[in-house]
């Protein structure tokens, strides 16, 4: 099957692409040399992902055009209402990047940070996603839990932030704290809706197996709520950002938040932009980490 | 031809005795099945037909243990059911395979939940999947199967345990009309080779000839068995029988059976206007005139 559509389409994709002599490309239908697929292979290759390839190219170019933008807006200091006179320019934050790259305290500033975001994320994973399953699996629960979530949810994080220095004794545990409500609910609530999600047919299939309610609860529940969880981590994880750079920004003395606002007040705009720039990328590669693990564990959500 | 090495097999018997069930609702009681009897006997193939709706699969999924009787008995080897147990097994028509499992740990589940050490059930289910012609799709997560493929896996998962009982619940419903047919002839064959009691739900007439020893009919709801037919075709079945007479006329006397209750399922008032809807001659006058 497989080879007779490979001796299909190759010679269209061959002979027209790479100028080889028709002769060959009769050679190559019957018993393909070496060298020769590999190069039919590559063209193949780029056939098949033209559309990512694509993707790539136009996601570069809108990358450097912002960069142009940027560059020009601030060089030429526009002021349209808005204005770019204070803005730094990429060159100077390059520069500044440059500079920071090896000062230590603007590492330990990124390191604590992660760390924050680590913890706080960390136990909001390991708090709401078995609170989320308990309660997706038993009403009294989650009839009992729910209204307490419910009013406590729409409450930002940030407005957490006089109450956390009020309820912890130390500036540290407060920002964790708040970091670990900025991701709670969001990993709580897709658990819940993971849960209910559950086809009963699954269920009744894993019953009738002979599966108790432990089994059940291991090898049905579990495994099909994951692929909601794993929204709910990488939702949870963008709101824990947010959260932890407000803290940070109100009440810290170290991490990317407060390095930020104190390069704000130090008339330091460089470094403004530099931790803004730093505080995305963390954040991007926090998210995309999320999703690989999730890769790892749901291989048969591979698609 | 040695015996196939397949997990040991049991003959149970079921027996359904004045079988009734009613949902609750704000206007009284609702029926679905009223005082239904039915029996498969140790090694049987037994099918239930019947328009969608008459309660038939209600009535497996109380063999099944997932429905308490209202009224009546419902006994596998003379004790009554109390519960889901892997003493039934059971097929899905919407295949219910665990998307997130293998096509081997699937078949396997059953015997991880009996205890079974992972060496011992690995090589049962690798001998199952053999037999039905799957072993290279083991690794596969079943998702990448077609229908045919799937549903082969849920009857393998299903008997993987040795059930006393394997029940189907349309299990072909989903599947295209050929691909049907081959699934047909499959089951007829894994059922020629182990001889297990089979209790088969279906609206399909030809598929419940061709398979069973014998078919029981269904009222409309609320359901009763309306009739008990003995199918006298020789085993094993072939494909080729599906063209004798004796098949044709077992055929003919079912599908008036059905239709009856089809047409009182349906619902509404059927005259015979309504059945030959447009081909009326209407001699040049409109429909409302005639009407």
């Amino acid at each position: 099957m497989q080879s007779a559509l490979l001796n299909l389409t190759e010679p269209e994709l061959s002979s027209p692409e790479i100028d080889s002599p028709p002769v060959e490309a009769r050679a190559a239908n019957t018993m393909p040399a070496k060298p020769k697929i590999d190069r039919v292979w590559i063209w193949r290759w780029l056939a098949l992902h033209q559309r990512e390839l694509r993707g790539l190219v136009v996601g570069a170019v809108s990358l450097a055009l912002f960069l142009l933008c940027w560059h020009l807006l601030t060089k030429y200091r526009v002021t349209m209402h808005v204005r770019f006179v204070n803005v730094p320019s990429p060159e100077m934050v390059f520069d500044s990047w440059l500079r920071s790259a090896h000062d230590t305290r603007f590492l330990s500033h990124v390191y604590l940070s992660c760390r924050r975001i680590f913890i706080g994320f960390l136990i909001a994973a390991v708090v709401a996603v078995p609170l989320g399953l308990v309660m997706g699996r038993f009403r009294l629960v989650r009839e009992f839990v729910f209204p307490v979530s419910e009013v406590l949810r729409p409450i930002p994080a940030i407005a957490w932030v006089p109450m956390s220095i009020m309820l912890w004794p130390s500036n540290e545990e407060s920002i964790v704290f708040i970091t670990f409500l900025g991701s709670f609910f969001p990993i709580l609530l897709n658990t819940l809706h993971g849960m209910a999600m559950v086809d009963p047919v699954f269920i009744r299939a894993a019953q009738c197996l002979g599966a108790r309610e432990v089994s059940i609860f291991r090898e049905v529940y579990f495994p099909a709520t994951l692929p909601y969880v794993f929204t709910g981590l990488t939702v949870g994880m963008g709101v824990a950002w947010v959260s932890l750079i407000a803290a940070e920004m109100i009440s810290g003395q170290f991490g990317i938040g407060y390095f930020t606002w104190e390069a704000y007040s130090l008339v330091q705009y460089a470094d403004v932009a530099l931790g803004m720039i730093c505080i995305g990328v963390l954040g991007l590669g926090s998210s995309a980490l999320i999703r690989g693990v999730g890769r790892l564990v749901m291989p048969w959500a591979k698609k | 031809m040695s015996a196939p090495p397949v997990a040991t097999v049991h003959k149970g018997k079921v027996t359904v005795a004045n079988f009734g069930l009613s949902y609750d609702t704000l206007e009284g009681p609702l029926e679905a099945v009223s005082d239904a009897s039915i029996r498969v006997d140790p090694g049987e193939f037994v099918s239930i037909i019947g328009p969608s709706g008459c309660g038939k699969s209600t009535l497996l999924n109380a063999v099944a243990g997932f429905l308490k009787p209202t009224r009546g008995k419902v006994n596998v080897d003379g004790e009554p059911v109390g519960g889901p147990s892997a003493d039934r097994g059971m097929v899905f028509q919407q295949y219910s395979l665990f998307p997130w499992k293998t096509v081997r740990e699937n078949v396997e589940f059953g015997l991880k939940m009996k205890g079974m050490d992972r060496n011992q059930r690995e090589k049962s289910a690798r001998t199952l999947l053999g037999l039905a012609g799957l072993l290279s799709f083991e690794k596969q997560y079943p998702d990448s199967l077609s229908g045919g493929m799937k549903q082969r896996v849920g009857i393998l998962r299903a008997l993987a345990t040795g059930p006393k009982v394997l029940l189907l619940d349309e299990p072909f419903g989903a599947l295209d009309a050929q691909t049907r047919v081959i699934m047909q002839q499959i089951l007829n064959n894994i059922w020629q080779r182990l001889k297990t009691s089979v209790l088969f739900v279906t609206h399909d007439i030809d598929e419940a000839i061709f398979l069973s020893d014998r078919v029981y009919c269904m009222t409309a709801r609320p359901g009763t068995i309306k009739a008990e037919i003995v199918v006298p075709l020789a085993r094993p079945r072939e494909p080729s029988m599906m063209m004798s007479s004796e098949f044709l006329a077992l055929r003919r006397g079912l599908m008036s059976l059905i239709r009856e209750e089809s047409l009182k399922a349906m619902g509404g008032e059927i005259t015979p206007l309504a059945l030959q809807g447009l081909n009326i001659d209407l001699h040049g006058q409109s429909l409302a005139d005639v009407i």
